[in-house]
């Protein structure tokens, strides 16, 4: 059974609520960029990304690297490291979903045996 | 709770490589019953958002044709309503289902569900496959795949049961 560190839920609850820290992470799936980037890509002041940025790096989801003057963002090691949480809640969902589909294929089932015997004795 | 997982561990999903995931699963019908309720609006709605989820259909077009587009609209509690579209790039009833997933603009993934006959059963194989290794990641990072909203819930209730 997977483990879930409260605390860490609660860092990673906070940086997540905020739809530009959503999409801070999805644009550095995509590709590393520094603060300047990411400032102009969502349209924000660099003192606004620097804090996102701030939220995302202590919740560990990512990680920073200063060169020269320049300050690159990378996804950070808390996002693979819940991999196997997230297989185990997205194997759950599916699972709660398919359960549902059984009663529904069960009635599909059902229905048509009912019409074949129907049109049988016609 | 014994016999809950049982039925639970049915569901198999794992991340198959790193573009990847697989969720397989055997339904007690052959395959064009369970092709029905994958395309038939009416049905789909009826097992797509259990009530765990704790979201509901506002909306729910499904236009199953290879070309032909699909979009889903959810609301989870008092929160916005949340939009999920994409297009069907093959429909072969009753085997297989292609489409997109192109909510999350280009990093979405691409669905395969294949409808396999097993001896008056159907074994459903449910592939993503992800544009890049990058992309998957991300979409674990962000939770995005699961739908932002539902792993709040989730996050949620585990808080709640602290």
């Amino acid at each position: 059974m997977v483990q879930y560190s409260p605390t860490r839920l609660d860092s990673s609850f906070a940086a997540l609520s905020d739809a530009t820290r959503r999409g801070v992470l999805e644009q550095l799936g995509r590709a590393d960029a520094s603060i300047t980037e990411l400032a102009q890509k969502f349209h924000m002041t660099l003192t606004g990304m620097k804090k996102h940025v701030g939220v995302l790096e202590q919740a560990g989801l990512v990680a920073t690297e200063k060169v020269g003057r320049v300050r690159t963002c990378k996804l950070g090691p808390r996002s693979l490291d819940d991999e196997t949480a997230w297989i185990e809640a997205y194997r759950q969902r599916w699972a709660a979903r398919f359960d549902e589909l059984d009663n529904v294929v069960a009635e599909l089932k059902h229905k048509e045996k009912v019409d074949g015997r129907k049109k049988r004795d016609r | 709770m014994a016999a809950k997982r049982e039925t639970d561990s049915r569901t198999q999903a794992e991340r198959k490589s790193e573009r990847e995931l697989v969720v397989t699963r055997t339904f007690d019908a052959p395959p064009r019953i369970v092709f029905e309720a994958w395309t038939k609006p009416e049905l789909l709605q009826r097992w797509w958002t259990p009530k765990s989820f704790g979201i509901v259909f506002l909306s729910c077009e499904l236009d199953v044709r290879t070309g032909g587009g699909y979009r889903f609209v959810f609301r989870h509690g008092d929160s916005k309503p949340m939009e999920f579209f994409g297009r069907y790039l093959e429909v072969t009833p009753p085997s297989r289902l292609v489409w997109t997933n192109e909510e999350a603009g280009d990093g979405g993934s691409i669905t395969t569900v294949t409808f396999e006959e097993q001896g008056g059963k159907t074994l459903l194989v449910m592939h993503d496959l992800y544009p890049s290794k990058e992309a998957l990641d991300a979409a674990i990072a962000s939770g995005s795949t699961m739908g932002t909203d539902e792993m709040f819930a989730q996050l949620d209730e585990l808080l709640a049961a602290r």
